[in-house]
């Protein structure tokens, strides 16, 4: 499959030429493949939400290009809006920018900014609610009087609305209850297998990277510190804990697990999985 | 945006300034903006200049630093001195003269003596208030200058209590609005494009949620303070005292010395101060 975004020896710097010299990040190169989801992890400070704000032309990198399918997004300047309608960037705490009377006008912001017309707008607004999980009880509702996990839905709704090929979420499940983590992944999910788009999740959470991520990219004090298939990442436990990071607790079991020469294997980073390998070894 | 704000920011040191008392330092604030305003002859100013000088050369402040405090003024010291140049008007024939622009040597002078003094009204609060004397320092200091008022039931406390909270806030605030500017952006807000109309109207979706998070923060705050027993000012005492002590005084002396001076050099002309100092030394 195509890449959908290419990251080009990638360097931002802070204060060049000054003693306050700061290397967010470090020339940085890789590929997100189209149609896959990619977890983001590293420690607070490894230049996760500077990458996230460089793909949709936020922020300018220093050094390097970033291509968008196989096109540099900041090509042309002027046409920016297009770049960020096809790379929809949901920050952290999303809920803090809903501003409009009602969760439904709120969602049709950025669509509205597209200059769509208003049959389309209604068409989007009805398909990332689906998604999002928001019923038309609370599409007509203010944003206001939503719970933290609804407002959650609704914002990143707004981003959904636009319909990104590319989707970039910095902590989207943050602070919500496991339900609410999970009902916001598989949404998101199920939008990636509708549209074919490419998703880049930012988390701290092991758990959710192993259950919905394809590759993981691991970032360590502006560089790329590893990068593969989950698996391949999450079997590198020595690895992980240099970078000051945590695997998912079914794997840590698994490697205890291994130790007293119980199990053998230690490729294990779901739950379905670890069911089958148990029942493996009980049957022995 | 909003990046460069240095103005009212607090630069940790251990220099004279940083030392005086903050009462003091206010009482002396407020001399040194009288003499400034006040300084209208040539010798007046110079001395103003000379003690503006020696002000900041003893806050050890870097002099990027008070560069960068007066940048954002540029336009205001460009405008005001242009202004001052071209609209005085003065006696005899004017030093230049085109169609209908005339300049006369008022106009010059005026407009010399609007910059100085602008520039060291700027530069002298930042050094004797702002950046060598911490938001905190500064509202205890306020309170404790106008507490004869709680005397006429004036909630002292409580306003002070306010302006430190409200300087803590800024820029927590700043932040705030950056990051709700990005989270527009990316959804397509274009804030930059459109006639003046279209651009207000494009702030809103950024007001909105400041005034949002902004009402949310002040009450978890307020909540927080209640959970720390925080009933207002009445029977509350400080970690720091403040104590002025003998040098403190003697600052304040020496700067109230400079005002009269610079009072009575406001009054005499050059001939009359060549005049006095030949006097001076014929004895």
């Amino acid at each position: 499959m195509a890449n959908a975004l290419e990251v080009k020896g990638v360097s931002v710097i802070y204060g060049e030429g000054t003693p306050f010299r700061k290397a967010a990040l470090n020339n940085i190169s890789t590929v997100f493949p189209q149609g896959e989801i990619t977890g983001i992890i590293g420690h607070t400070g490894s230049g996760k939400s500077t990458l996230a704000s460089l793909l949709n032309g936020l922020a300018k990198p220093t050094e390097g290009e970033i291509l968008l399918f196989g096109e540099s997004i900041w090509a042309k300047p002027k046409e920016m809006k297009k770049i960020r309608s096809r790379v929809g960037l949901v920050f952290q705490y999303p809920e803090y920018q809903l501003f409009d009377e009602t969760v439904e006008s709120d969602i049709a912001f950025g669509p509205k900014n597209l200059g769509l017309d208003e049959i389309e707008i209604k068409k989007r607004i009805r398909l990332a609610a689906d998604f999002c999980g928001l019923s038309d009880k609370e599409l007509k509702k203010s944003p206001f009087e939503l719970s933290g996990g609804q407002k959650r839905r609704a914002a990143i709704a707004g981003v959904l609305a636009m319909r990104p090929e590319v989707l970039v979420l910095d902590e989207p499940a943050a602070g919500l209850d496991p339900k609410g983590r999970e009902e916001i992944l598989q949404g998101l999910t199920e939008y990636k297998k509708e549209f074919g788009a490419t998703l880049l999740i930012i988390s701290h959470s092991m758990e959710d990277i192993a259950k919905y991520a394809d590759r993981i990219l691991v970032m360590k004090e502006g560089e790329i510190f590893m990068q593969g298939g989950v698996e391949e990442i999450f079997m590198q436990a020595e690895k992980l804990f240099d970078a000051n990071l945590d695997l998912p607790q079914i794997t840590k079991l698994f490697i205890e697990l291994k130790k007293r020469s119980i199990c053998q294997s230690t490729d294990v980073y779901t739950v379905g999985y670890a069911k089958k390998e148990i029942e493996k070894a009980l049957s022995r | 945006m909003l990046k460069d704000v240095t103005f009212g920011q607090y630069y940790p040191g251990k220099s004279l300034l940083h030392r005086t008392d903050p009462r003091i330092k206010l009482l002396i604030l407020i001399e040194y903006l009288v003499f400034v305003l006040i300084a209208s002859t040539e010798l007046a100013m110079a001395a103003t200049l000379l003690f503006t000088v020696f002000l900041v050369s003893v806050s050890g402040v870097r002099f990027g630093i008070l560069i960068k405090s007066v940048k954002p003024l540029l336009f205001v010291l460009i405008f005001t001195a242009i202004i001052n140049l071209f609209f005085t008007s003065g006696e005899g024939d004017p030093l230049f003269a085109w169609k209908f622009i005339k300049i006369y040597e008022n106009g010059i002078r005026n407009a010399v003596f609007m910059l100085l003094r602008l520039v060291s009204l700027v530069l002298g609060t930042s050094v004797i208030v702002s950046f060598t004397t911490s938001p905190l320092q500064l509202t205890d200091a306020i309170e404790s200058l106008l507490g004869p008022l709680k005397r006429i039931k004036v909630p002292v406390h409580e306003f002070a209590m306010m302006m430190s909270i409200a300087l803590r806030f800024i820029p927590t605030l700043i932040e705030e609005t950056n990051k709700i500017i990005s989270a527009q952006k990316a959804r397509c807000a274009d804030f930059e494009s459109g006639n003046v109309i279209n651009r207000l109207k494009a702030l809103i979706p950024i007001l909105i949620p400041l005034f949002v998070s902004a009402v949310r923060r002040a009450e978890e705050l307020a909540d927080a303070m209640e959970c720390r027993c925080y009933h207002g000012g009445e029977g509350r005492t400080k970690l720091k005292v403040m104590k002025a002590k003998a040098g403190d005084y003697i600052f304040l002396l020496v700067v109230t010395l400079v005002t009269v001076a610079i009072f009575f050099l406001d009054r005499i002309t050059w001939s009359e101060a060549i005049g006095f100092c030949r006097d001076i030394f014929s004895k």
